[in-house]
């Protein structure tokens, strides 16, 4: 359990007040100046020794991503990009923070600007958050008005400004690559990597990308040291992380506990307990939707942090935790969520287009008790297909929970099955072909 | 992505208003100079405000021109996002988010309630004309499940009868204030345990 000196978001649920003033009296923007002063490489050295991995989903280390920046400035300017663009299904956390801790974002983004050789970094938040984009503005106004931000920041001689940009609507603009193309004005379809962005990014110029809870982490860390944050959680899996707790709970909330946390403790303490007991539970998809459910066996003894979810061939993610219980039709709850995935495919690579629809399809049909057997196994050969094949991650996010309902619940899949098709006529199609799709107008 | 349904009726002429044409240059001055096109979808944003909440392809022709890019990419923008609307909707604009988290907690009810209330379709106007509905993917506020967005701003919390209170204030034009509608502080945890989530849709 975290304990409360430990916590970095104190105004989590805006308890305490967001404006300026009362974030400095919770120690945002203390000594900045004299952190900007030891230099860059003091600070990626610091924040390399926190350990500190990437909030934003995949848990790359913080402070390797920042030292592949180019070191000197070349003709090119350096810009630096935070992602907030959370659209993962479970996850509301950069809500929070841009809404009531955003000038822990603001003074990150300027100690990681000065870090990485930027002077202008835009933040990219997701167009639904207009409110929230609103406060930010505010946030960034106030901290303009002290001279925390513009020419000379914060007295540290180094000029850097802040700019919003509003996405629209797209779930893929959340990968770093769509994102910058929609910061250029363009569809948001991810690029080809390499050249990666720290290389190559937006407007062709070297570009870090990190996510709000990386960047809100950092001026506390350095305040307070690389070696205090790497003391809590586990080693390599270090520091706090804000859990989002939502489905079939008592008391759905978010809260920042350190990482390595058990699951039941996690939501038998802060959440409430499982709705009918924690006998009632019957599934757990633990780091936003795109990473694989756990069963109830393995969450009753699972730990919330990269490696040991992985090790259950799940993972982290964003930390968006879905409570299932068994109330719920599992099989439509993955349904749904592969119809997030159909519909929210850029459309760029031929794998995702049509695979994340025919997953939907089959799923759906399996609800409905129309599917058959084989059905199923193609089912199985469609994620496979996907996985792999695709320019950006969402192939693997899209395959990956339709492969983990499979892996764990197969026998309530197929006691829905049947041997007979509902569709007896064959026509001679080839096999790429769904037949589902030429039958059925609507489907 | 969506299909999405070019509105029949279209105005010939669109331009930016005098204050908006402002925001327009304000919002040029983030961008660097030779990189106007970054403003394509600001400009979306700020014709679509302007005109009644949808785009019409008269806005896209001008800012295209505004941006000197081909006006293709501009529509390919426009259709390529889900927030620009291409047809109009109702003043009052109701996204019912039906992702699992909100799911779970019956946001299939709050979709019946708005058939019952607005109309049995989305995207089409209600009777009195001032309100439409439309299923939306996660708005990211999955710990307040269930959730509906109006306009700009999020309703949380819902049950069916805070759902149905909303919907009748929305029809009345009288809509009421956005937030949590079980009074509880944001994201925190509630004191009070609602035993087995009886209060939820």
């Amino acid at each position: 359990m975290l304990k409360a000196e430990n916590k970095i978001f104190k105004n989590l649920y805006n308890q305490l007040g967001w404006e300026i003033d009362h974030a400095i009296k919770r120690d945002d923007w203390k000594d900045t100046k004299n952190i900007i002063s030891k230099g860059r490489e003091w600070i990626i050295n610091e924040v390399k020794t926190s350990e500190l991995r990437g909030r934003g989903g995949a848990g790359f280390s913080t402070g390797l991503k920042w030292s592949f920046a180019p070191k000197e400035v070349g003709s090119r300017p350096h810009y630096l990009v935070i992602n907030a663009d959370e659209s993962e299904p479970g996850t509301c956390k950069d809500r929070d923070i841009l809404r009531f801790e955003p000038q822990k974002l603001i003074e990150g983004c300027l100690i990681a600007g000065y870090a990485v050789n930027a002077h202008i970094c835009y933040i990219y938040i997701r167009g639904e958050y207009f409110n929230e984009g609103r406060r930010l503005q505010e946030a960034i106004d106030q901290a303009y008005e002290k001279n925390f931000l513009g020419k000379n920041a914060c007295g540290s001689g180094w000029d850097f400004d802040i700019h919003i940009h509003y996405g629209a609507g797209a779930y893929i603009c959340g990968e770093e690559t769509a994102l910058l193309e929609s910061i250029e004005g363009n569809k948001g379809q991810p690029r080809l990597k390499p050249p990666f962005p720290a290389l190559v990014g937006l407007y062709g110029c070297p570009t870090i990308v990190n996510n709000v809870e990386t960047i809100a982490v950092v001026p506390t860390i350095l305040r307070r040291g690389g070696k205090w944050f790497a003391s809590i959680g586990k080693p390599k899996n270090t520091g706090t992380k804000i859990f989002c707790i939502s489905g079939n709970v008592n008391s759905p909330c978010n809260v920042e506990e350190e990482m390595g946390i058990p699951l039941k403790e996690l939501i038998d303490k802060h959440a409430g307990g499982v709705v009918g007991g924690w006998e009632n539970l019957q599934a757990v998809i633990p780091g936003g939707s795109s990473m694989p459910l756990l069963p109830k066996k393995i969450c009753d003894t699972i730990t919330m942090d990269f490696d040991s979810l992985i090790e259950n061939k799940s993972g982290l993610g964003t930390a968006g935790i879905v409570v299932i219980n068994k109330d719920q039709d599992i099989i439509a709850c993955m349904a749904r969520i592969a119809r997030f995935y159909k519909h929210e495919s850029c459309g760029q690579c031929t794998p995702c287009r049509e695979g994340a629809g025919w997953m939907w399809r089959i799923l759906d049909r399996v609800v409905k008790r129309k599917a058959t057997f084989s059905d199923i196994d193609l089912l199985s050969d469609v994620t496979k297909q996907i996985e792999g094949h695709t320019i950006c991650a969402f192939g693997e996010g899209s395959a990956w929970p339709v492969q983990g309902l499979l892996r764990h619940f197969r026998k309530e899949i197929d006691s829905r099955c049947r041997d007979e098709p509902l569709i007896k006529k064959r026509t001679n199609n080839p096999y790429l072909v769904d037949q589902h799709l030429l039958e059925n107008k609507n489907a | 992505m969506t299909l999405k349904k070019i509105h029949d009726d279209q105005p010939k002429e669109f331009k930016f208003s005098s204050e908006n044409f402002k925001k327009a240059e304000e919002i040029l001055k983030r961008y660097p100079k030779d990189n106007k096109k970054s403003a394509v979808m600001p400009f979306l944003y700020l014709a679509q405000k302007q005109n009644s909440n949808w785009i019409p392809l008269a806005a896209m022709k001008y800012i295209a021109n505004f941006l000197s890019m081909p006006y293709i990419s501009v529509y390919e923008v426009a259709t390529f996002y889900t927030m620009y609307n291409l047809a109009p909707v109702g003043k009052h604009f109701v996204q019912v988010c039906t992702t699992t988290p909100c799911l779970i907690r019956g946001a299939d009810k709050i979709v019946r309630l708005c058939k019952e209330k607005i109309s049995p379709n989305e995207n089409e106007l209600s009777k009195e004309g001032s309100c439409s509905w439309m299923e939306v993917e996660c708005l990211g506020a999955c710990v307040n499940a269930p959730m509906i967005q109006i306009n700009d701003n999020y309703y949380e919390d819902l049950d069916e009868k805070s759902t149905k209170e909303i919907l009748e204030s929305l029809i009345n034009d009288k809509p009421l204030k956005p937030g949590s509608f079980r009074g509880r502080k944001n994201t925190a945890p509630e004191k009070k345990q609602i035993v087995n989530g009886e209060k939820h849709a």
